[in-house]
């Protein structure tokens, strides 16, 4: 059935070169990309939350003024991705319902708590360091508008990344108990971090379908090899360890083996179960209730003005 | 032909009503250069559209111009016309400089 209708679609993929939102496509590949993107959108919004929690408590002006701009940067990286699944026909009113629902899901590494300020620096470091190894492939997506929208957003996560490493290097470098907090703060977000590339490539059933699309360009556990040899230098020079004792270089494989994942704790967060679903997903309802009178009053301005003419262009 | 660029069902969003309109923002890097479009947005009216805009799209001086439209005023070429409607362009190779043979050592020309 799709042969005739979409083989512009099966030829432009093969080429490697982009779909555009009004071309003909398969309705599994427009139903995929909404789920990704969606999921995408809502994982950007929900993880301001663990970050905002030290706005206010930053231990001095200039770390608070780097917070609040990763924290309103990961706002703009959720409507850049909200914008791209509306190009292709979902509405970002519906998403969002979906989302307080809990029909639509988020990235589970949000739902463990921040405990002290050097989680601050654990997730700029781990969590937005594995969100870019996973990120920067979705640059050479086949879908045209998802491809942008990550372009813009790899572009502004190396400074979230680097505000974090640079976090922990201080706090490693400091006192003691600086030290201990670095390194108790790295211990508790480094198996969360594994635990964002997904399930183990046996064990994803979409993966094989999105690559042939060309909507993932590595599976899971290529992406999860490659964070795993980045990080650990990096943690060397950071004066840290990984809490990992299976972690060593493999002269053969030309890799880090590292231990076994805890898969069962990856499901039971994904289900609902893990220490923060209820809180983030109530403070996400909380806030888009509260923000509906100033959604309504601006509506009700602009009917009221709708008779003035805006400004030309130039 | 049909309206609102990229955004299937744009035409049918009811202003005020649970989401605000769709606006699509064209920047214009720096002076010197065309306004090209970044992205969209939503917003009540075209002043909010432009002040979201330029949090949205201008946080490390992106631009020095912001142009904001709204999604349901842009006429699009449609992709299914795509081989008639530019078909014109195709068989006018004499169009580029490339058809035209000059003898060897004729300069700027
Ligand atoms: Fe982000
Ligand atoms: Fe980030």
């Amino acid at each position: 059935m799709h042969e005739g209708v979409y083989r512009e679609f099966e030829e432009t993929i093969a080429a490697g070169e982009r779909i555009e939102p009004r071309d003909a496509m398969p309705p599994e590949y427009r139903a995929t990309l909404i789920r990704q993107i969606a999921q995408h959108a809502h994982s950007e919004i929900i993880g301001m939350q663990p970050e905002a929690n030290w706005i206010t408590r930053a231990p001095s002006l200039r770390r608070k003024a780097i917070l609040i701009a990763k924290v309103q940067d990961e706002a703009g990286h959720g409507l850049y991705l909200y914008g791209a699944a509306e190009t292709l026909g979902a509405r970002r009113d519906e998403l969002l319902d979906r989302l307080h629902a809990g029909r639509q899901k988020y990235s589970s590494i949000f739902n463990y708590p921040t405990l002290t300020w050097a989680d601050v620096g654990a997730i700029g470091w781990l969590v937005d360091g594995a969100a870019i190894v996973n990120q920067v492939p979705l640059c050479r997506c086949s879908y045209g508008p998802y491809a942008r929208a990550m372009t813009r957003i790899c572009k502004e996560e190396s400074f979230h990344q680097r505000q974090g490493y640079e976090l922990l290097l201080a706090l490693s470098h400091g006192t003691e108990e600086q030290h201990e907090m670095a390194q108790d703060a790295v211990n508790r977000w480094w198996w969360p971090s594994l635990m964002m590339f997904g399930p183990p490539d046996g064990e994803s059933p979409r993966t094989e379908r999105s690559m042939a699309w060309k909507i993932k360009r590595h599976t899971n556990d290529e992406l999860r090899q490659r964070f795993v040899d980045i990080v650990v230098p990096q943690a060397a020079s950071l004066g840290l360890t990984l809490p990992d004792p299976l972690l060593r270089w493999n002269e053969e494989r030309g890799h880090h083996d590292f231990g076994p994942i805890d898969w069962a704790e990856f499901h039971a967060v994904l289900r609902g179960e893990g220490p923060c679903n209820a809180q983030r997903l109530g403070q996400r309802r909380r806030a888009h209730e509260e923000g509906a009178w100033v959604r309504e009053a601006a509506a009700a301005y602009a009917a009221r003005h709708a008779a003035r003419p805006a400004g030309r262009a130039a | 032909m049909s309206g609102a660029a990229d955004v299937p069902g744009g035409a049918d969003r009811v202003p005020g009503g649970t989401d605000w309109p769709l606006w699509e923002v064209f920047v214009r890097p720096r002076r010197g250069l065309a306004h090209t479009h970044a992205g969209s947005l939503h917003a009540p009216d075209a002043e909010l559209a432009l002040r979201n805009a330029r949090d949205l799209y201008t946080r490390r001086g992106e631009g020095v111009s912001i142009w904001v439209v709204p999604a349901t005023e842009i006429l699009a070429s449609s992709p299914e016309e795509r081989d008639p409607f530019f078909a014109p362009a195709a068989d006018k190779p004499y169009r580029h400089p490339t058809f035209y043979e000059v003898p060897e050592g004729v300069r700027s020309l």
